[in-house]
């Protein structure tokens, strides 16, 4: 009983700091139509911002709150300024885009100003509690209790009364009607950055506070949870938010309970799925968000690809096969293994949210999938390597167009958070799933790959492994496109209703794109695990997704060249020139942000 | 002859406003049918529940015989059943020739299996390995595309290769016709073939009608230029309000009061000034 009035009290709180942060991203979600992917980021800004106040100019809490709360609505407002305002009027997915862009620079950014190792934030309060039946509250408990009713209040007050709410309120309900009654829109955009951010600045300080640690890498998750909570109430309902947020709280509190910490996150994310699919509009429906969804949520400007001429590409094929011949160092081959490896999952990628147009921020759970197959293959049934990672690739092409096939009905921003859901589901399953994978010990020990006996180990020889495989790959998907297939899948991005009116069955094409770009993923997954002979849940990250996206954006959504291109760019270059880990993610993060805001083609552009 | 298509009863609420009230239609074969009325009489609601894009709240469709109103729009249109969108849906990044391909889509035998699970499967392995059946498909069905486009003089079949999104709004009202016969429909739904076109324009378009309805396409037309309805049709239905208010012969239907109630006695309509009024004063009935 005691500890059930616990896990209560705790789920509420923690409830109460995803509301915080839910609230924040349907109020933008209302003026702005965008699920807002730097959010997170801006709740780490307030957690460090909150820590360097109280560690350097000790500031009593009150004083730490109003940093937080200022801080981080200046930087709400440059989000609004830098990711939004110039990208007005094109693809809606543009934007997100672009605040996924800014989460890596702020992230990045945090992290070299205020170190990477994780953090404890002092808590000046008094460190009494109060006991309740066997359970307690404590001091910290009721001030983010407090904390979270006074901003509901504030904000149901500010939307209600003020003038300034009211136009927040019209431009929710048709922006373009505000905009002809005389509201500004823009101020009005502005204002609710600030306040969204500020809010979730203040979240990440309690959180800081209430775990007594920060760490730069926090600020993924809390987009994930501060998404899933603005689903279950309803996205872009403020209220909503509130009552999604607890809800989440308390059922990981209880999960918590019943199965151990590992599983709070799957919660989440199963949650999330199941919202998607049968309750899209959440529990309190409110506005129909699925119905104002575009048709697709490509990213394709109109635009004409680049013609390669077919000499070059053969040139540059023969030059990257040649290559190992003329230079020696192993670490040049291995940077570039490493960026045919991506160019695999390039591929694939560029195949479905390119060509299919199913922006995908989950890929890198097929190369997971692929590469545990493949290990799991070898070491259980002690099959060769050169069966066992073309039998991973098909399996995680079978797996993985099963998981998201359920969500083939979802459209725009909802594709993209449910491939985000199912990415983090793969890793959350992998990390439970003890008896099959090794749960968080991930698996030592995988055989490296050998071909009819022969050993591939030379940095040489992986190499012209790994071109090898990124050519054939290359060439099948071209051939894809060639054929009707490549029409078809590009009719099903272009307009559904129309490829549906004659008799091109979305669901069906859907799945072949995902299967054949599952299969590239899987391989690249597989060749990746025998690579490195370790892998765990976390080997390939929501990170390498995102990353992903951005090399395809780079060569041109849908273009095979540029996938290749993209890939060899933002995971060959920065290696070469010895960038350090740290500004790498900063440069893709501005990499990505330069390239919507200026070049959404691409370098080749989009096929 | 008989009855291609047979509508009863059908009908469509959204919230409260009754787009379509318990519509009866039918197209014989070989017939050119036009549908007319005012903006906002429910025309284009009917062509999207005939095609499966909306769902009726009631009533029946028989498309030769067979009720399709519970069909999804990809089953009607392997039933034969092609049209074409009032505000054209060609798919923009694609290229002319591609985009009327996506209309024979329903004619591919060779490349395409409709088992379940397997069906794809074979799909996609027989778009990669491409043996000689289904390479003479794609050039049969090539050649054909090429024919269409010839149907339109020079102004399509000279930008075959270029993106749809750089043709003007008339030549995307073609490419969308050229794909709605790429499927060799039984029944040919036309929403406005002639909207944004000029006086030029739209007689090249009424030749090109006179032209299918010659070669024995069924066609079910909806079109505000009274004109060419008159002169096309074979029967006119006019709907206002969702409702049927009148149907017949051209002349018959000219001459119905209550047809010149729905188009001349709205008190709103003559205050904006559309098209369609003026068409309708100055011309039919002048």
């Amino acid at each position: 009983m005691s500890s059930f009035i616990d896990y209560t009290v705790n789920g509420l709180v923690i409830g109460n700091i995803y509301a915080l942060l839910a609230v924040g991203l349907a109020l933008i979600f209302g003026v702005a139509n965008l699920i807002n992917f730097a959010h997170g980021s801006v709740y780490t800004v307030g957690a460090y911002v909150g820590w360097a106040a109280i560690t350097f100019l000790h500031t009593p809490l009150p004083v730490t709150m109003a940093i937080v709360f200022v801080a981080c609505g200046i930087v709400g407002v440059l989000i609004e300024r830098i990711g939004l305002r110039p990208l007005q009027g094109r693809a809606r997915i543009a934007p997100l885009l672009a605040t996924i862009g800014i989460s890596f620079v702020l992230d990045q950014i945090v992290q070299l100003v205020g170190s990477p190792n994780p953090r404890a934030v002092p808590s000046d309060l008094p460190d009494w509690r109060l006991t309740i039946g066997g359970g307690s509250i404590g001091a910290l408990d009721l001030l983010i209790a407090a904390v979270g009713i006074v901003s509901a209040g504030l904000l149901f007050a500010f939307l209600r009364f003020t003038k300034l709410g009211f136009a927040v309120r019209a431009t929710a309900q048709d922006r373009e009607a505000a905009q002809q009654m005389g509201v500004d829109v823009d101020t009005v955009n502005s204002a609710v950055f600030a306040i969204a951010s500020a809010l979730g600045g203040l979240s990440g300080l309690l959180v800081g506070m209430y775990y007594n640690h920060i760490d730069p890498g926090m600020s993924f998750q809390a987009t994930l949870k501060g998404v899933v909570a603005q689903v279950i109430g309803g996205v872009g309902n403020v209220p909503g938010a509130i009552v999604g947020s607890l809800m989440l709280g308390l059922i990981e509190s209880y999960g918590i309970a019943l199965f151990g910490t590992t599983y709070r996150n799957l919660f989440a994310f199963v949650l999330l799925i199941g919202f998607l699919l049968w309750l899209p509009n959440g529990l309190f429906g409110g506005r129909s968000a699925l119905a104002t969804e575009p048709l697709t949520g490509s990213f394709i400007a109109p635009s004409r690809p680049t013609r390669v001429p077919k000499w070059a590409i053969l040139a540059l094929t023969i030059a990257a096969f040649a290559l190992p011949l003329a230079v020696a160092a192993p670490y040049l081959l291995q940077t570039l293994t490493n960026a045919w490896l991506a160019a695999m999952l390039a591929l694939s990628l560029t195949l479905i949210a390119g060509t299919v147009g199913q922006i995908s921020f989950g890929q890198a759970g097929l190369l997971a999938i692929g590469g545990y197959a493949s290990a799991l293959l070898v070491i259980d049934l002690g099959a060769p390597t050169w069966i066992s990672i073309p039998a991973a690739g098909l399996i995680t092409s079978a797996l993985g167009t099963l998981l998201i096939f359920p969500a083939f009905r979802l459209r725009g921003h909802y594709i993209a958070i449910a491939t985000l859901a199912i990415g983090e589901i793969v890793s959350l399953t992998i990390l439970n799933w003890e008896s099959l994978t090794g749960g968080a010990m991930g698996i030592t020990g995988i055989p490296s790959i050998s071909i009819f006996g022969h050993e591939i180990y030379s940095a040489r020889e992986v190499y012209w492994l790994c071109l090898a495989v990124v050519v054939g790959l290359a060439l099948l998907q071209t051939r894809l496109l060639s054929s009707h297939l490549g029409r078809t899948l590009r009719a099903v991005r272009e307009d559904e209703i129309a490829a549906r009116s004659y008799g091109v069955r979305i669901d069906r094409y859907k799945a072949v794109a995902f299967a054949f770009g599952g299969f590239g993923a899987g391989v690249s997954g597989a060749i990746a695990a025998h690579l490195y002979s370790y892998i765990n849940h976390q080997t390939f990250d929501s990170q390498l997704s995102l990353l992903a996206l951005t090399m395809v954006i780079l060569g041109g959504m849908g273009n095979v060249l540029g996938a290749v291109l993209g890939a060899v760019a933002l995971v060959g270059l920065p290696e070469l020139f010895r960038v350090t880990a740290e500004y790498r993610i900063l440069i893709y993060g501005v990499a990505l942000l330069l390239l919507i805001r200026f070049r959404p083609q691409g370098l080749l552009g989009a096929v | 002859m008989t009855r291609l298509l047979e509508i009863q009863g059908l009908t469509r609420h959204f919230g409260g406003v009754t787009a379509v009230k318990a519509l009866d239609l039918h197209v014989e074969e070989s017939e050119l049918v036009s549908v007319i009325g005012p903006n906002g009489a429910g025309k284009t609601t009917t062509f999207n529940l005939i095609s499966g894009v909306d769902r009726a709240d009631a009533g029946t469709v028989l498309f030769a015989g067979r009720p399709i109103e519970r069909l999804r729009a990809e089953d009607i249109a392997e039933l034969g059943l092609a049209r074409t969108f009032q505000h054209g849906r060609v798919f923009a990044n694609l290229s002319v020739e591609d985009n009327v391909l996506i209309g024979a889509h329903t004619r591919l035998r060779a490349a395409r299996f409709h088992w379940p699970l397997l069906g794809p499967i074979a799909e996609l392995a027989l778009a990669l390995w491409r043996p000689a059946s289904v390479v003479r498909e794609e050039r049969a069905l090539r050649e054909e595309v090429h024919e269409i486009l010839t149907l339109f003089g020079d102004r399509l079949s000279n930008r075959v290769d270029q993106p749809a999104y750089s043709l003007s709004y008339a030549n995307r009202r073609r490419v969308e016709i050229a794909r709605a016969l790429a499927l060799r429909p039984r029944l040919l739904l036309l929403d406005e073939p002639t909207a944004g076109m000029n006086p030029t324009e739209t007689a090249e378009m009424q030749v090109l009608i006179a032209a299918l309805k010659a070669r024995g396409v069924t066609i079910l037309l909806i079109e505000h230029k009274l004109e060419m309805v008159m002169q096309l049709s074979d029967r006119v239905y006019v709907l206002d309000d969702g409702a049927k208010i009148a149907e017949g012969s051209p002349q018959v239907v000219r001459n119905d009061p209550a047809v010149i109630e729905a188009y001349l006695g709205h008190s709103d309509l003559g205050r904006g000034a559309t098209a369609p009024v003026e068409t309708l004063a100055s011309r039919a009935w002048a």
